[in-house]
């Protein structure tokens, strides 16, 4: 049964889908972690789903929605560059209205319940090779978005004053890195939907964030977390036919979870020098 | 020739005078100490110095040239913030950012600009713990670092803002002489802000004192004086000397410092 579904075409493509997704979140995560956007990244896509429901609702292609609905936020916040509790309460009070919205779009629409479902879920079997070619076209602008922006991105994340000191233009790069984001968004919405992008987007930087401390290697590292769990995931759904979402979902958990744990070994095991040294050791020279 | 040339510089915000005619020169090596309490405009001074917000009036130069137009490099020493224990960031790649992170693309990092970081980490004593997560590190050796960030790019000049906050004394000795060995040995002008004196007491060239809408710019002896802050502030305030170090008695916000900090 498995190796005869491993065969057939639509599962070739959704685990191309699956990597193309998982390559662009695992990448863009480390910098939404670095800046702490997660909760931005819950609200954009749960826009990008107000969006795909109001597609649906028009009788248009809902993938264009969620692109649409998630760009529209993306830019919105990028333009506000709010910090802090300030960005926390906005982005909470216009997520629950687009979401209010949504929810109004997908009861008026009289199509097929399961359309609305993979909107929340995701889809990845259904797939096709018109929209992995589509997906492989954004993944590859948000690829060459994060490689024109890395260094005074990642200067930024670190010590925005200090970038900013040096010319750094803080706002077009909060504009950036938050359109870059709802492009990953829209794209993560499409496999593993609107309840579980965080699992694609933060779960795989989160844990790469604490296994390295080397700003390239996490990117390395939250991508291959990523992978695994999406590619993972699809497989696993073959095998046993829960839905692909909760494979995926599990499988960067646990990633998570082991990241955290080899963490915490690492900084009890005696013989790491920095806890060990006074904080006033070799001030007096 | 003077480095930093300040004529005539006003700061208004709305009704508001922070300070105006502020006009001074910064010659190579000096190292000048901006004092005074919170709210007359020190941080706002450095970032005018640093062409991120532009005086209400008057006009800065730094080696001829306006700020804004960044034509040379300054070393800029922030407000402590302490970094987050999961950055995945090393003392190494933060003291790059100082060279090149304000640049587009990912670069390559050449043998010149790893041996300047490599340079940078041994001058400030930070060699042994570049490697590792920059979260994991104290506030001192994190402050080190930063030191080095702003060496790195070997400027013309540097602003540190409260680099001594919340470091141990220690850490506060060894920032210091970081700072004051720089100067001395390449001549590059500091500015200091600090809302004490006293660690930085033998290393001051000249005193810029900022007191609410007045200010005074001379040596230490001429401005930490009674009747000098007493004009600024245009009360009594009394300047005594205990034991080396100079204490201000009787400032407007003598008794609600830590008050006046939590607001900021």
């Amino acid at each position: 049964m498995f190796t005869q579904l491993l065969a057939q075409h639509f599962v070739h493509t959704a685990l191309w889908a699956g990597a193309v997704v998982a390559v662009v979140s695992g990448v863009i995560g480390v910098f939404v972690v670095a800046r702490g956007m997660s909760f931005a990244v819950h609200a954009i896509s749960e826009l990008g789903f107000t969006g795909g429901a109001g597609a649906l609702f028009l009788g248009l292609d809902p993938v264009l929605g969620m692109f649409a609905g998630s760009l529209v936020v993306g830019l919105a916040l990028g333009l506000l560059s709010l910090r802090g509790r300030e960005r926390d309460s906005a982005i909470g009070a216009v997520l629950a209205f687009g979401l209010g919205i949504g929810v109004l779009f997908i009861t008026l629409y009289q199509g097929y319940a399961t359309t609305a479902t993979s909107l929340l879920f995701g889809s990845i079997v259904s797939v096709s090779g018109a929209q992995l070619r589509d997906l492989a076209i954004v993944a590859g602008i948000v690829l060459a978005g994060v490689a024109v922006l890395y260094r005074p991105l990642l200067f930024s994340s670190v010590d925005p004053e200090i970038a900013a000191s040096r010319g750094v233009p803080l706002r077009a790069l909060s504009v950036g890195i938050f359109l870059l984001l709802a492009l990953t968004t829209a794209e993560a919405l499409q496999v593993v939907g609107v309840l579980l992008v965080l699992t694609l987007v933060i779960t795989p930087a989160a844990a790469a964030q604490r296994l390295t401390g080397r700003p390239g290697r996490a990117i390395v590292l939250a991508v291959a977390i990523a992978l695994v769990s999406t590619e993972g995931g699809i497989l696993l759904s073959l095998e046993k036919s829960w839905p692909t979402s909760f494979f995926i979902s599990a499988i960067s958990f646990a990633a998570y979870v082991a990241a955290r744990l080899v963490d915490w070994r690492r900084n009890r095991r005696p013989s790491e020098p920095l806890q060990l040294e006074p904080a006033t050791a070799d001030v007096s020279r | 020739m003077s480095v930093v040339t300040a004529q005539g510089l006003a700061l208004r915000f709305g009704a508001r005078t922070l300070f105006e005619g502020l006009s001074f020169e910064l010659e190579p090596g000096e190292l000048l100490a901006v004092l005074g309490p919170n709210g007359t405009g020190k941080t706002s001074l450095v970032r005018i110095l640093l062409g991120l917000l532009e005086p209400s009036a008057g006009s800065v130069a730094i080696e001829g040239c306006p700020p804004r137009q960044r034509c040379h490099r300054i070393g800029y020493i922030p407000q402590q913030r302490i970094f987050d224990r999961d950055l995945t960031l090393r003392g190494r790649d933060l003291v790059r950012l100082g060279i090149d992170g304000h640049r587009w693309g990912f670069g390559r990092l050449d043998p010149a600009g790893a041996a300047r970081i490599d340079a940078a980490l041994a001058e400030v004593g930070a060699t042994r713990y570049s490697d590792a997560p920059i979260g994991v590190l104290s506030g001192g050796e994190q402050q080190r670092l930063r030191v080095a960030q702003a060496l790195v790019a070997d400027p013309v000049l540097i602003l540190a803002d409260e680099p001594l906050l919340s470091l141990d004394l220690a850490h506060q000795r060894g920032v210091v002489e970081l700072l004051d060995g720089r100067r001395r040995r390449a001549g590059t002008p500091v500015v200091f802000v600090t809302h004490d004196v006293n660690p930085i007491l033998h290393s001051v060239d000249r005193v810029l004192y900022l007191a609410p809408e007045h200010w005074a710019i001379g040596l230490p002896d001429e401005v930490m004086t009674s009747e000098t802050l007493s004009g600024l502030y245009g009360t009594d305030v009394d300047v005594l000397r205990v034991r080396g170090r100079i204490v201000v008695v009787g400032t407007p916000d003598d008794q609600h410092v830590h008050h006046v900090y939590e607001e900021h």
